[in-house]
């Protein structure tokens, strides 16, 4: 599914430049759900952005799904993120002038889809994250969990090869939290990969591989028996 | 290319970032509103006040010059300077035939006069006319007619009187047509009543008899006071004004660079003098007007550069979720294109407000300062592209400024 061989990436600061991810290897396959730990500073989160094409490295090969990601326009990029992934962010980044089906249905709008298609396709996700009701609502009237479900259910619309989950639950209280995680390990047991940046040990346990991150290389890749998300809801 | 116009996604789109901030957008649009407004006000007085001018004039021959004779500067063919030129009916006959271009030469003769009826009395200018002089200056006739060729041909003792001498002779409301006057003790029929307009060259015409009536009660002989001189629409008068002035010297016996022999006054000449001012306003209404367009675009542009700042990060996530660089572009350009369209539109509207609004109020009337103030349709064409053109070049510049950013970057933005 990925595959990462000898990543490198730095960055410049002033004169000097900071190097921040020095030889990256590693590999997901596909069903995989895996947590990036690590300190801030330790490169989890540009690892993160290599991957979801947001950033480019340096050095080194990244092959998602068979296809070598290397000196992509920006237009090229674009249709990869569109055709291959799904980004959940920590702060939900949902459009705030659009209703909550509006923002599930627009990376269905980049993909050219008709519009009435595309919203009945936008309602069966909501609805798939239990927020039917809530589609005509504008993203200041929902609560921060109801958020975090729009912005999955956004990130699936276009029914993605990975998601990509930076901090999913950063902004949200406990039970929220494992309520969110509950949803993400369902997706998950459905069979979608799913990489996630997390500094909260709770929510790494609930993943099925941790990988730890220490000053640009990886400590430590360890298989962990998943916590189920529920038995806390 | 354009498919996308027509697609009610993209408006949606443009209708929501929009329609988010209503008051920035409204502010936004305020400009290019005010720039349309002026200019379309403008353009419309200025052409009202061109057509206030061209009813004024309406009545002259605007293509004709006078030619009258005066005293010679410089000794020629025996003659000594300081000899009185007299114009005299036969020149009449030579320039008609010798000077290309020229439609009518009216010849006429002008004399102090006292004009009596009853136990009123007062002093005007008398004129001995030809029919054709209502050719070149259209008499505003309000009762009767003008001088014809019958009263020529029979020297006939007829009169037609300027509505100030009717005023001055004439009780309020009799009728003056058919009457007698007298001028200089000679009874006269009046025939007609004229109304003297709003603009007069040389003296003011009061009385006008047949030329021949004249000739004869004033001992004038061949003699001419002086001549008007029209030329067909397609020549220059300035050109008809040195051939004839050529002619008249040669005639009698003045030197071909005498400048003194002859005097004339080119009408055309101080026509096309205030034409000319009324071209340099429109050029200047145009000038104000575009400038003032040009300055409203760019307010568009500026606005829509700090509405790209403000929307960095939303440009990221649409940028995360698979829009390319171009769809961001376009988005913004439509949105440049559609606030100018839409401003514009909104400033041609109230424009034409304030024309209807100009033309209640000043253009009412016979001596109105402004007739009929418009635009043409062409004008608000062309205005509209303008607008159009201007609006996407300024909506480029937020356009690259919004993709000059990585989505990473725009997405780390808080």
């Amino acid at each position: 599914m990925l595959k990462i061989n000898q990543l490198h990436k730095s960055y410049p600061i002033g004169d000097s430049s900071l190097h921040v991810l020095k030889g990256i290897d590693l590999t997901v396959d596909e069903g995989e759900m895996v947590a990036i730990m690590g300190s801030s500073g330790s490169g989890k989160s540009t690892l993160l952005n290599i991957i979801g094409m947001l950033d480019e490295a340096d050095e080194g090969e990244y092959i998602l799904d068979g296809l070598p990601i290397k000196n992509l326009t920006e237009k090229k990029a674009a249709v990869y993120r569109n055709k291959f992934l799904g980004f959940i962010f920590q702060s939900f980044n949902l459009i705030n002038y659009k209703t909550a089906l509006e923002n599930v249905a627009l990376p269905l709008y980049y993909q050219g889809m008709k519009r009435k298609e595309r919203l009945e396709k936008a309602l069966f996700h909501l609805e798939k994250v239990g927020l039917a009701n809530w589609s005509h609502h504008l993203p200041k009237e929902l609560s921060g969990g109801q958020k975090q479900r729009v912005a999955i259910a956004r990130a699936l619309a276009a029914n993605p090869k990975l998601l990509l989950a930076d901090e999913p639950t950063g902004a949200l209280d406990t039970k929220t939290s494992y309520d969110i995680m509950a949803f993400i390990q369902q997706l998950n047991d459905e069979g979608k990969t799913i990489l996630m940046v997390t500094h909260e040990e709770d929510i790494a346990n609930m993943c099925k591989r941790i990988v730890r991150l220490r000053d640009g290389v990886i400590m430590e890749d360890k298989k962990v028996e998943q916590v189920r998300a529920e038995q806390y809801v | 290319m354009f498919k996308f116009l027509f697609d009610r996604d993209t408006w949606q789109e443009v209708f929501d970032s929009l329609s988010k901030n209503k008051l920035r957008s409204a502010l936004t649009m305020v400009g290019v509103w005010w720039g349309i407004l002026l200019l379309i006000g403008l353009l419309g007085s200025a052409r009202g006040l061109e057509n206030s001018f061209n009813r004024l004039f309406g009545d002259f021959a605007t293509n004709s010059v006078f030619f009258m004779g005066s005293t010679t500067s410089m000794p020629f063919k025996g003659f000594q300077e300081g000899r009185r030129v007299q114009l005299k009916i036969p020149d009449i006959k030579k320039v008609e035939e010798n000077v290309e271009g020229i439609e009518f030469v009216v010849p006429r003769n002008m004399n102090l006069g006292t004009v009596n009826r009853n136990l009123l009395s007062g002093t005007f200018n008398v004129f001995g006319d030809f029919p054709t002089l209502d050719e070149v200056q259209k008499k505003k006739l309000i009762h009767g007619r003008f001088i014809n060729q019958n009263d020529i041909d029979n020297r006939k003792k007829v009169a037609v009187i300027s509505k100030n001498i009717y005023e001055q002779l004439f009780e309020k409301d009799e009728q003056a047509v058919g009457t007698r006057i007298e001028i200089n003790n000679i009874s006269y029929m009046v025939i007609g009543l004229f109304d003297v307009g709003n603009v007069n060259f040389g003296p003011s015409e009061d009385v006008h008899i047949p030329f021949t009536t004249f000739q004869q009660v004033y001992n004038q002989g061949d003699k001419i006071g002086f001549m008007m001189i029209t030329g067909k629409p397609e020549y220059d008068i300035t050109q008809i004004q040195k051939d004839t002035e050529l002619i008249l010297k040669n005639l009698n016996n003045v030197h071909p660079e005498d400048t003194r022999g002859f005097r004339s006054f080119n009408l055309g000449k101080e026509f096309g003098k205030i034409t000319g001012f009324l071209t340099g306003m429109q050029f200047l209404t145009w000038f104000v007007g575009i400038a003032t367009l040009i300055a409203g675009v760019f307010a568009i542009g500026n606005i829509l550069l700090i509405t790209v700042k403000e929307r960095t990060k939303e440009i990221g996530v649409r940028r995360a979720l698979g829009a390319t660089p171009f769809e961001i572009k376009r988005q913004i350009v439509v949105e440049a294109v559609f606030l100018t369209l839409v401003a514009g539109i909104l400033g041609i509207i109230t424009g034409g407000w304030i024309l209807i609004l100009l033309d209640h109020f000043f253009g009412q009337g016979d001596d109105a300062a402004i007739v009929n103030a418009s635009v043409s349709i062409g004008v608000v064409f062309i205005a509209l592209i303008i607008l159009v053109i201007l609006g996407s070049l300024i909506g480029l510049i937020p356009a690259f400024k919004a993709t000059s950013i990585k989505p990473i970057e725009a997405l780390r933005e808080e």
